[in-house]
């Protein structure tokens, strides 16, 4: 292969971090920005989600996933930014030549400075391991989405859903509006995975149980699922014996957790956190390969879209600074999660940067809360911040505006 | 009845597994009018998918036994077989692996039968030995077989009966052998797509063999269905095995025991147990299995621990000896029915039947060859076009395909870099399986760590644009739809 294509940056992945990605890099001046989504349109898993909900920050307004992309998607092409549909990503190295496949052709992609914004992808069974046959009617929430939303197909006449996601619970009330009988939602966690909101709208206001601490132990069903044996769970969450029940149904949805889609950065090398299954950044969202930098639910998982889109304009202006010959310091101080606090990102801060702000997510449900930013090594607060209430489904934020130059730890206590 | 109901055949090969499809390959090199009849919506649906896919050496059965000698001469031949066939497939090597000095003499005991019955470049080696061959592996003493190697099970399935159709056989699939009338010299062999007569029958019904041969009156086999269950990694799962990894077999343990095994695209498969199940068809997991499974493999490999799985499934072993009898060994059974001349039973073939497979074929073109003059046909062509995989090509390679036609530039699978170009090929087979399965076994979509979550809205539109309708989509034929119609929406 001869001849490799340069650009400043490029950006994979056309949803809302990569989109809000684009847009950061050209308006922090970038010149060649390049745009690739595998997708044949933009706007990633927004497309998919016909319901309102989204745009509170970013609009000030709520709207449907659809209206939502439309609106990044307009102020994207309005910009000299070349986007192409249809071109996925097949490998990126750690000096950021990435190989792209597409229609138009397959070819070599040289960047300055890339940004990762490939979003996640689900669970399976397989990765939970539930024990029984394999039939069809498994379906993981978010394709079943794709399927029921996007080609308009019935999947099944009556359905279970495992796992308390939001795909789940969307899902949920999608299905009961077709006429497909939900027969009920299990979790295997004390509390919905999913945000309390659609809990209400998706579950409650149709009357479609959620029933906490139970879970799948066994699929039957040779050719189609004909059943599924639900059971409970100890505080270990294995099955208790004698509390299975068996459900008559024909769809068993999936909506057990979301992985962010990192295949890319490892083959560029890029460090990963086993908690948030992203990269591990930096307050400038640049990760461990330089010039390479992440956001959205590739980094971590957003329940907002909002927020991917943030962090995406930031990772996005950074690139183009880095771009441009802008190097920072690496990140020599280190923010640990403390008590009650699952994660906190960025992970790493170059010594004396100030204004920071931190993304985290509790580990399980509080009330009456203080969020503490504190020194490990001085014990000095840097922040502290007080929640009525705080969820593992709601990602939150924390900023400091001293300059830090000490490790830090981010606690909760009720 | 229509013209080509009544047809007559020469040979008739009831069971599209690996050991049916060698056979019809096998026969295809004669003058012969060929038909086989698979029960299921593809073929490879039965044993010859829920299996380790090890090329086995042949030192587990007494030398002697049809079993070790059948393995012998199939590992002679199946590597050129997978070859001329374009069946990815690699020579690893293999060991069986002791964990305690105590052990030794069992691995003596293995070698000794296995240099008994002509296995090739079997050694005992000792620690050292072990970890250079894989550093993975745990052990004081193994026994190393150099030809031991791994292959893919379904994809030889599918290449010996395409190659057999390229050579003029023909291959009727969702076939169920039904209802069998011996009359005029020639087997009536009923099936939903209508009856066929052939001078000759093969029954290669894997688990149902006996069924199949009672059909034709001949009730002489009892056949012992024993599950074997498997977990499979990630890919990218860390771990990077190099060969596969045997415990010296177990006494009371009715298969190999739980051994680890790389597949060609670098999962590691965990597997299997040996239970004893009441139905054929019961290739369900079980939570009890799993566990045990992580356990012992766990033991010859302690990384194994912190990996996570994409998929389990099960094989089931066609025993022929009672499991709570005190026979431990039942022997393959290759012959032709004495009371019904002209009709070939292929009865117990488990493992190493994979391996044992071409072996197996010549043997019966022999029987058949004793009874009359089987004339090798000029124009007979051993090999099938080698399909290469976009996965598997260079740069400039992939360059030239796309912009030769565009549908190499559409991937369908993330995981496995699947594009649409291959989903339309695997589509267009010439047995025209045209399952979700039959994809994923032709393609490897569906097979990565997503699982299909990506790819299944994609392959559903492509079958839709191939002319079947959303309603008659299936995961394997049969009742498995996966669609009840479209929305009001
Ligand atoms: C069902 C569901 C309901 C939700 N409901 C709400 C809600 O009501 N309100 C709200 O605010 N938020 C909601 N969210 C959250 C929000 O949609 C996500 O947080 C947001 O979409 C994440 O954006 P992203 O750009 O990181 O990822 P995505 O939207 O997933 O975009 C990633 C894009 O990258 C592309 N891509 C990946 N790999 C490659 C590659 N190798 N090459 C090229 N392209 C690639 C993908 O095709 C995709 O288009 C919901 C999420 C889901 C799944
Ligand atoms: C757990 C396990 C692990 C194994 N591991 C290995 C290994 O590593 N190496 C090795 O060499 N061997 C191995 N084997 C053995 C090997 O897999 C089998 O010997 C081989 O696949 C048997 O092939 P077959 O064609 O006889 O059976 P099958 O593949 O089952 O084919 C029989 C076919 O007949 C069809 N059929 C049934 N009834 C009818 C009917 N009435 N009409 C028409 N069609 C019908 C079925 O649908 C099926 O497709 C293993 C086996 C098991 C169970």
């Amino acid at each position: 292969m001869e001849t490799i294509e340069a650009h400043d940056v490029v950006v994979i992945g056309g949803g809302p971090a990569g989109l809000a990605a684009a847009l950061g890099a050209r308006r922090a001046g970038a010149g060649g920005v390049l745009l690739l989504e595998r997708e044949r349109t933009l706007g990633g898993i927004l497309n998919q989600c016909v319901h309102d909900g989204f745009g509170l920050f970013l609009y000030k307004e709520t709207i449907s996933g659809p209206e939502y992309a439309e609106r990044l998607i307009e102020d994207v092409v309005r910009e000299p930014i070349k986007v192409e549909t249809g071109a996925m990503v097949l490998d990126l190295t750690a000096d950021r030549v990435l190989r792209v496949n597409s229609r138009a052709g397959y070819r070599l992609v040289k960047a300055k400075s890339v940004v990762l914004a490939m979003g996640c992808r689900e669970r399976t069974r397989g990765m939970i391991e539930i024990p029984g046959t394999r039939p069809a009617g498994i379906f993981t929430a978010g394709s079943a989405q794709n399927l029921v939303n996007l080609q308009n197909l019935r999947i099944g006449n009556q359905a279970v859903i495992l796992g308390s996601g939001d795909i789940g619970l969307i899902m949920a009330r999608r299905l009961t509006f077709e006429g497909v009988a939900v027969k009920g939602v299990f979790e295997i966690l004390p509390w919905a995975s999913g945000l309390e909101r659609n809990v209400r709208q998706c579950l409650m206001d149709f009357g479609i149980p959620l029933e906490l601490r139970s879970t799948v132990v066994e699929i039957r069903g040779r050719d189609r699922v004909e059943s599924v044996v639900v059971a409970k769970v100890d505080d270990r969450l294995a099955p208790v014996a004698g509390t299975e029940s068996v459900i008559p149904c024909d769809t068993l949805l999936l909506s057990v957790g979301l992985i962010p889609e990192n295949e890319l950065s490892k083959r560029a090398g890029v460090e990963l956190s086993p908690i948030t299954g992203g990269a591990v950044v930096d307050q400038t969202l640049m990760t461990s390969a330089p010039g390479i930098f992440s956001c959205g639910n590739v980094l971590h998982i957003h329940d907002v879209a909002d927020w991917a889109s943030f962090e995406g304009f930031a990772a996005g202006e950074r690139a183009a600074r880095y771009a441009a010959g802008e190097r920072v310091a690496g990140g020599t101080v280190r923010i640990s999660a403390g008590p009650n606090v699952k994660y906190a990102l960025p992970q790493f801060l170059t010594s004396g940067a100030a204004g920071v702000e931190w993304s985290f997510r509790v580990a399980r449900p509080l009330r009456n809360v203080q969020v503490l930013v504190k020194g490990k090594a001085t014990e000095k607060v840097y922040s502290r911040k007080k929640f009525g209430r705080l969820l593992p489904s709601e990602l939150q934020k924390i900023k400091v505006r001293q300059t830090v130059k000490e490790d830090l730890e981010v606690s909760c206590h009720e | 009845m229509a013209d080509k109901k009544s047809a007559v055949c020469d040979v008739a090969v009831i069971g599209g597994g690996v050991v049916g499809s060698a056979v019809l390959r096998e026969l295809s090199r004669y003058e012969l009018r060929l038909l086989l009849l698979e029960r299921d919506a593809d073929l490879a649906e039965g044993i010859s998918k829920g299996n380790s896919g090890v090329i086995h050496a042949g030192f587990n059965a007494p030398a002697g036994s049809l079993k070790a000698r059948t393995n012998v001469a199939g590992l002679g031949m199946i590597y050129g077989l997978a070859w001329e066939l374009g069946v990815p497939h690699r020579k690893t090597g293999k060991l069986v692996v002791a964990l305690a000095d105590e052990d030794r003499s069992r691995l003596e005991e293995l070698k000794a039968e296995g240099d008994k019955g002509g296995v090739p470049g079997l050694e005992i080696v000792d620690e050292t030995a072990i970890r250079r061959l894989e550093p993975l592996a745990r052990g004081r003493w193994a026994l190393y077989s150099p030809h031991t190697g791994i292959i893919s099970p379904y994809e030889f399935t599918i290449a010996l009966s395409e190659c057999a159709w390229q050579n003029g056989a023909r291959v009727l699939l969702e076939a169920p052998v039904g209802a069998v009338d011996f009359r005029g010299g020639l087997f009536h062999l009923a099936t939903p797509k209508g009856t066929f007569a052939a001078r000759w029958v093969v029954n290669s019904a894997g688990l149902f063999s006996e069924d199949v041969a009672r059909l034709a009156g001949i009730d002489d086999f009892r056949v012992f269905p024993f599950r074997g269950e498997y977990l499979i990694t990630d890919k990218d799962c860390g771990l990077r095995l190099n060969l596969p990894v045997y415990p010296v077999p177990p006494r009371d343990d009715p298969g190999l025991g739980i051994h680890i095994t790389p597949t060609l695209e670098g999962n590691i498969i965990l597997g299997p147990s040996a239970e004893p199940v009441e139905d054929k068809r019961d290739d369900a997991s079980t939570s009890e299995v799993m566990g045990r499974l992580k356990a012992e493999a766990g033991r010859l490999m302690p990384e194994l621990s912190r990996v996570s799985f994409i998929h389990s499934y099960a094989g089931i072993r066609p025993k022929l000896v009672d499991p709570s009898g005190r026979d431990r060994f039942g022997d393959f059974i290759v012959e032709e029915s004495a009371l019904r001349p002209g009709w070939i039973n292929l009865v117990g073939i488990e493992s190493p039947g994979l391996t044992a497979a071409p072996a197996i074929a010549v043997m019966v073109a022999g029987m058949i060859g004793t009874k009359e003059d089987l004339r090798p046909k000029p124009d007979f062509d051993p090999e099938r076009p080698h399909r290469r995989r976009f996965a598997a090509m260079d740069d400039d390679e992939r360059t030239g395909r796309v912009s030769g036609d565009a549908d190499w530039g559409e991937m369908v699978c993330r995981c496995e870099h699947v594009t649409r170009a291959e989903v339309v090929a695997a589509l267009r087979n010439p047995f025209r399986a045209r399952t979700m399965d039959a994809v994923k076994r032709r393609t490897r979509c569906g097979m990565g760590r997503c699982q299909g979550g990506f790819c299944t809205p994609r392959i559903v539109e492509i079958l839709q644009d191939e002319g079947v309708p959303a309603d008659r989509i299936t995961k394997r034929g049969g009742g498995s739809r996966l669609f009840y119609g479209r929305l009001k929406g």
